[in-house]
């Protein structure tokens, strides 16, 4: 028991994400209203988001920003500096995400327009109609 | 433009032909035709002049931006992804012609805004086979993906709510590739693809490594509609405006498998996917039943579109269980089986744009005695379904006999089964069709207004698509022995 407490005080970081993702996960699946399915993916993104961000801390790193000659004469220390790259990467999933809320809130709209309401039963009601 | 980076020009010709499309289409049509079929057909001859010289010449790369790999993203053309792009461009092309007249129909003034996202969806595609990044790979089935929702939302009715469905499976699937790649990212230290496969067997790590590739695997199965992971499919593609199916439904599943292929073969080796018997036994097993359900649920249509998107779950899971026969028939069987399949269901789909181009509906029972009303389509319909009947010599039949082979050689006689049971299924469906299609008496029929059996047959503009895509049905079926020596056959691993 002892052992699994401090496996998770260990890596909690991770495992905030893993509750986080979880959360969005219920909210894609259980919720009956779209823009709470929307708001649930969102989420489940950003916990994988910030698990990459946390990938790339290092206990005292300092800033990834290198001295031009430092750098050439190649005595950056690795192990001081945090890495940069999950935190770039996540730049680029950062603007994927947003483009596909766009996207889904667009869509929301035009559901609104056709049926009036966002909530599931509702337009599956009128469908069904 | 040096003949070294002509795949890179296929791919971006597509995307700035869709900001012109976007920029000159929005005063005037009369741009968006030349474009769209302009740029195609350079993809089209570019992407061949690339499989030729991949042939001859062996594995080119590109550096983006001049950042060596493994550092910067790689574009590798091998002979499979040549292979590939040869087929979307000839897909799209073709698929083109039809969506350009429907489009016309369907969506009058927002021709534009569709061909925007259609190229867009193109150039994402040549990416897609192209990238030898694995974030890149996920950055490029985001705009794929985005691209294919928008299209879809553009359909009528109850498309919107479909496309919202298809958002959120989609970005589960997506998620799970992302949460995959980061596992891999913490355990090599790298993204490129080559480097990763160079990495991972020296690590003894193989718990990570499953976990990871157990994540990307289950991503890429909910885009590629994989049953159980299928519930978005038959919406979306059913009431996407039918130029958009046209080329989406084609493409889509089949490029997903190539990446399926692509992380097998190049990203993660078969020997550590293969490693576990329990789980390709599994995966075999879930494939059976994926053909099985998909066939039966085909049975329950009473729509011909709707009916077509049961069908290509089915032929999902026959691409995913000869992949995960672990043999090199099986193997040969699922990437020639893409390519094949990828030219029936273009086949099947051009024939419903023609069909609804005309009479609006592909509901079983409009389609009675069609076929004194449309002739010729109705001609290549009876192919393209022999085809997915698998009847020689169309090329479904070489693609089947591979995987069956492969389904032998491993012992999986549930998966042969299966294969033999989708076949008759197959027939079944289709001689309904052809019957209702031939002999369907008007008497049924004068409830409905197109009951006339006036000859009506679909423009010349989706004709010739129609008609070049059922010769190569036959071409390919004929050729397939040399397509098999020439590219398949390079890269099955050395000892598969």
């Amino acid at each position: 028991m002892e052992s699994v407490v401090g496996e998770i005080v260990a890596k909690y970081n991770y495992w905030i994400y893993v509750v986080l993702m979880m959360i969005g996960f219920y909210a894609m699946i259980g919720k009956r209203n779209l823009v709470k399915k929307l708001l649930g993916m969102n989420i489940f993104q950003t916990s994988i988001i910030l698990f990459f961000v946390s990938t790339g801390v290092k206990k005292g790193g300092g800033i990834p920003i290198v001295d031009k000659y430092e750098g050439l004469a190649g005595t950056v220390e690795a192990a001081s500096t945090v890495n940069p790259l999950p935190h770039v990467l996540m730049l680029t999933a950062i603007v994927v995400g947003v483009s596909v809320t766009g996207v889904a809130l667009a869509v929301l709209q035009r559901i609104y327009r056709e049926y009036g309401t966002l909530e599931e039963d509702e337009i599956l009601e009128k469908t069904q109609r | 433009m040096s003949a070294t980076n002509l795949h890179i020009f296929v791919m971006v010709v597509p995307l700035l032909a869709a900001l012109a499309i976007n920029l000159l289409g929005r005063n005037s049509r009369q741009w968006i035709s030349p474009l769209v079929l302009g740029s195609l057909t350079f993809s089209v001859f570019g992407s061949a002049i690339m499989l030729a010289r991949v042939i001859e010449h062996g594995t080119l790369s590109y550096t983006v931006g001049n950042w060596r790999p493994p550092f910067g993203i790689e574009l590798v053309v091998d002979p499979l992804s040549a292979l590939m792009m040869v087929l979307i461009a000839v897909v799209a092309l073709l698929a083109s012609f039809s969506s350009l007249k429907s489009v016309e129909q369907e969506l009058p003034g927002q021709e534009h805004l569709f061909f925007t996202l259609y190229m867009i969806l193109i150039a994402g595609l040549f990416g897609l086979v192209l990238t030898g990044d694995a974030f890149n790979l996920y950055v490029l089935l985001e705009i794929t993906s985005i691209t294919t929702y928008g299209l879809i939302a553009m359909g009528r009715g109850r498309a919107a709510l479909s496309s919202f469905n298809y958002i959120i499976m989609g970005s589960i699937g997506a998620c799970f590739y992302l949460l995959g790649i980061g596992y891999i990212y913490i355990l090599t230290g790298t993204l490129n693809m080559a480097d990763i496969a160079r990495i991972l067997p020296t690590l003894n790590a193989p718990v990570a490594a499953a976990t990871a590739i157990a994540f990307v695997l289950v991503g890429l199965w909910v885009k590629m509609a994989f049953f159980p992971l299928h519930s978005w499919l038959p919406n979306a593609y059913s009431q996407a405006p039918t130029g958009a199916g046209t080329m989406v439904a084609p493409l889509m599943t089949k490029v997903t498998v190539y990446l399926m292929v692509r992380v097998i073969l190049s990203m993660y080796t078969p020997a550590l996917v293969f490693a576990n018997q329990w789980i390709t036994d599994g995966v075999v097993w879930a494939a059976a039943i994926a053909i099985i359900s998909g066939s039966i649920l085909a049975l329950g249509q009473k729509d011909l579109r709707r009916m077509l998107t049961y069908v290509i779950v089915a032929e999902v899971g026959y691409m995913v269980g000869g992949i995960f026969l672990a043999n090199a028939d099986g193997l040969t069987g699922s990437i020639l089986h893409i390519v094949n399949d990828a030219l029936m269901t273009l086949c099947l789909f051009l024939v419903v744009a023609a069909i609804i181009y005309r009479q609006g509906s592909v509901s079983l029972v409009s389609l009675q005695g069609i076929f004194r009303r449309m002739p010729i389509t109705m001609a290549v319909f009876t192919l393209g379904a022999f085809a997915m009947i698998g009847v020689p010599p169309t090329c479904g039949f070489f693609s089947k006999w591979y995987l069956i082979l492969g389904g032998v050689e491993a012992g999986h006689w549930e998966f042969v089964m299966a294969l033999v049971f989708s076949s008759l299924v197959n027939a079944v469906l289709f001689f309904r069709i052809i019957e209702l299609a031939y002999f369907g008496s008007l008497q049924d029929g004068e409830h409905h207004e197109h009951a006339s059996s006036e000859r009506h047959e679909a423009p010349w503009w989706m004709l010739k698509p129609l008609l070049l895509t059922a010769v190569l049905l036959i071409v390919v079926g004929l050729s397939t022995g040399p397509l098999v020596n020439n590219v398949i056959r390079l890269m099955i691993p050395v000892g598969f």
